[in-house]
């Protein structure tokens, strides 16, 4: 491990996870560190979603879920008793694997859904929200004449970037991406890596990928999950040329995943 | 839209197979016949009453008497009774089948919706004949009691039921609706923080507000076509109001009134019944269709 000159963001300890009786995250520690991309990479099934989702107390929402252990965000436990998850998600924003603006609202009302949804839009404030957030998701150039049309109608690729503006548009600390790129094309994929270390330099990031190259591409600090266990988190240009662990290696060698 | 189902014909395939295609061909077409034979007698019949009745009188007298001496052939009292009855119906089966189908597609656990939902669709299966006397004979001499002013025969008591009748179809189609609603936007709400309440009033409802539509033009259609509880409890006076306390006939109970009374066929006052019929059918068809489209449209709207 290397020395980390700021006190992690979120730290996560001793994390397990299970869906009625099947564990799928198994006593996982690591810390996020504040304007670093985390990558957690990892075959099919070896609990990346359900990792980030419990990071944002997402995992609770589903039937039957339940979890062991502590995440702390700024040193404050987010399952503490007192803890409201709505708070947790605000700061903690997450944009999903399949792009999913919301249908029946336009380009500008997707992105200040999360204020309105929470009644926490001051009006005057709606039109520079919307501006900040779509520049900051690198879309603003594309829909900045015709924000009133659907999010639908945008490409995949740009509602992918409208669900992050989406996300930045309640000014999140961390922002969680869950496989953002498996639905887009690689044109699109480069837009959203590049767009990703642009937001670097402001957020905590922490991205899901399947993508090994991915990975590589854009983050500093990568942790490689097996079948619910942290198998290796090291820094990133690390784990991919000297992996610690022998499972590591079959991994991002292509021995198995 | 899709790619065309079903096989492409097959000279080669075996001969019960293409005869028990033409059987089915045979009863798909049977039906279409059906309905394309009720319309041409209804169209003849009604071709017959404007004839003698011209559509100025039919659409501007105010006055509905084909059985009097002195005869009107204004088609609003009826009309005005059938929508007075249908928009206390829905008055009462909108709110309850709409907050039921809240309820059970995005609150009820799983455990009580299975349940709940099989049950009110039983009250879909009881036979209207019996909401129609539960409206005369039990309904109004309730509602006497606060409403001394009530008639016997009235519009309330009749269109109450006929919600009540309703509900069930309201809450089934809503909330297939509401469920039709893909999870991945409930957690897009819940994710940017959004609670329980705001992801179903902000989001969830307004990707099934056109499934939600379609289902109460659908329930506007049953109960403009809903024949026997009105004929039973509404009286069977044509009168143009919008007072709900006094008798009023729809159009569907004109229609009993006279098939089953002793007007000669073949007369004008015969004809009249297939004129309203054709009025009836032309709404209610139109009901269905724009019904159909809303649906329609959410499903595209959701399936991208």
């Amino acid at each position: 491990m290397v020395a980390a000159p700021d006190p992690a963001k979120l730290s996560v300890r001793a994390l397990s996870a299970w869906y009625g009786d099947k564990r799928v995250l198994s006593r996982v520690s690591l810390e996020l560190m504040p304007r670093e991309i985390t990558a957690i990479i990892g075959p099919s099934g070896c609990g990346k979603s359900t990792l980030v989702r419990c990071l944002n107390r997402m995992h609770e929402l589903v039937r039957g879920a339940r979890h062991e252990g502590e995440v702390r965000l700024d040193g404050e436990d987010i399952y503490a008793a007192d803890s409201d998850p709505v708070w947790v998600r605000r700061r903690i924003g997450l944009v999903f694997q399949k792009p999913n603006p919301f249908p029946t609202m336009s380009i500008r009302d997707n992105v200040l859904a999360g204020l309105r949804l929470t009644g926490s839009l001051p009006r005057e404030r709606a039109d520079a929200v919307v501006e900040r957030a779509l520049v900051q998701a690198a879309l603003w150039d594309e829909v900045h004449d015709r924000l009133q049309e659907p999010g639908i109608r945008l490409s995949g690729g740009q509602q992918q970037r409208l669900c992050i503006a989406r996300a930045l548009a309640v000014e999140p600390e961390v922002l969680l991406l869950d496989e953002p790129c498996s639905a887009l094309d690689p044109i699109a994929t480069t837009r959203i890596e590049d767009l990703l270390t642009t937001l670097r330099e402001r957020y905590t990031i922490v991205i899901v990928t399947h993508n090994m190259q991915q990975a590589a591409r854009v983050s500093q600090k990568t942790a490689f999950l097996l079948q619910g266990e942290l198998i290796e988190f090291n820094v990133t240009d690390r784990l991919f040329t000297q992996p610690a662990d022998k499972r590591t290696e079959d991994y991002i060698t292509g021995k198995f995943g | 839209m899709s790619a065309p189902r079903g096989t492409p014909r097959d000279a080669s395939a075996p001969l019960h197979e293409r005869l028990l295609e033409q059987v089915l061909l045979g009863c798909g077409l049977l039906s279409i016949a059906i309905t394309i034979a009720i319309l041409a007698v209804m169209v003849g019949e009604s071709a017959g009453f404007f004839a003698e009745v011209s559509l100025a009188q039919f659409l501007f007298d105010d006055t509905w008497t084909p059985l009097f001496a002195e005869r009107h052939f204004g088609i609003w009292p009826l009309v005005a009774g059938t929508f007075l009855t249908a928009a206390i119906a829905i008055a009462v089966a909108l709110p309850f089948g709409l907050l039921a189908a809240i309820y059970l597609g995005e609150f009820a656990p799983p455990r009580v919706r299975a349940v709940l939902k099989p049950t009110l669709e039983l009250l879909a299966g009881v036979p209207t004949i019996v909401y129609g006397f539960f409206a005369l004979l039990v309904l109004t001499p309730q509602l006497q009691r606060w409403l001394p002013s009530l008639a016997g025969f009235n519009a309330l008591s009749p269109g109450i039921v006929m919600g009540m009748m309703i509900v069930p179809m309201i809450t089934s189609l809503s909330e297939d609706a509401i469920r039709a609603v893909p999870d991945d936007l409930r957690e897009g709400a819940y994710a940017l923080g959004a609670g329980k309440l705001a992801t179903v009033f902000g989001v969830v409802l307004p990707t099934a507000l056109s499934g939600i539509a379609a289902s109460l033009v659908l329930a506007v259609s049953r109960a403009v076509g809903e024949t026997m509880i009105v004929a039973i409890a509404a009286g069977q006076q044509p009168r143009l109001t919008l007072d709900p306390q006094v008798p009023v006939e729809t159009m569907t109970a004109y229609i009993v009134q006279v098939a089953l009374g002793d007007v000669p066929t073949g007369g004008l006052e015969y004809a009249t019944i297939f004129v309203i019929g054709g009025a009836l059918f032309t709404f209610t068809f139109a009901a269905n269709l724009v019904s159909r489209r809303l649906a329609r449209r959410q499903y595209r709207s959701v399936a991208t």
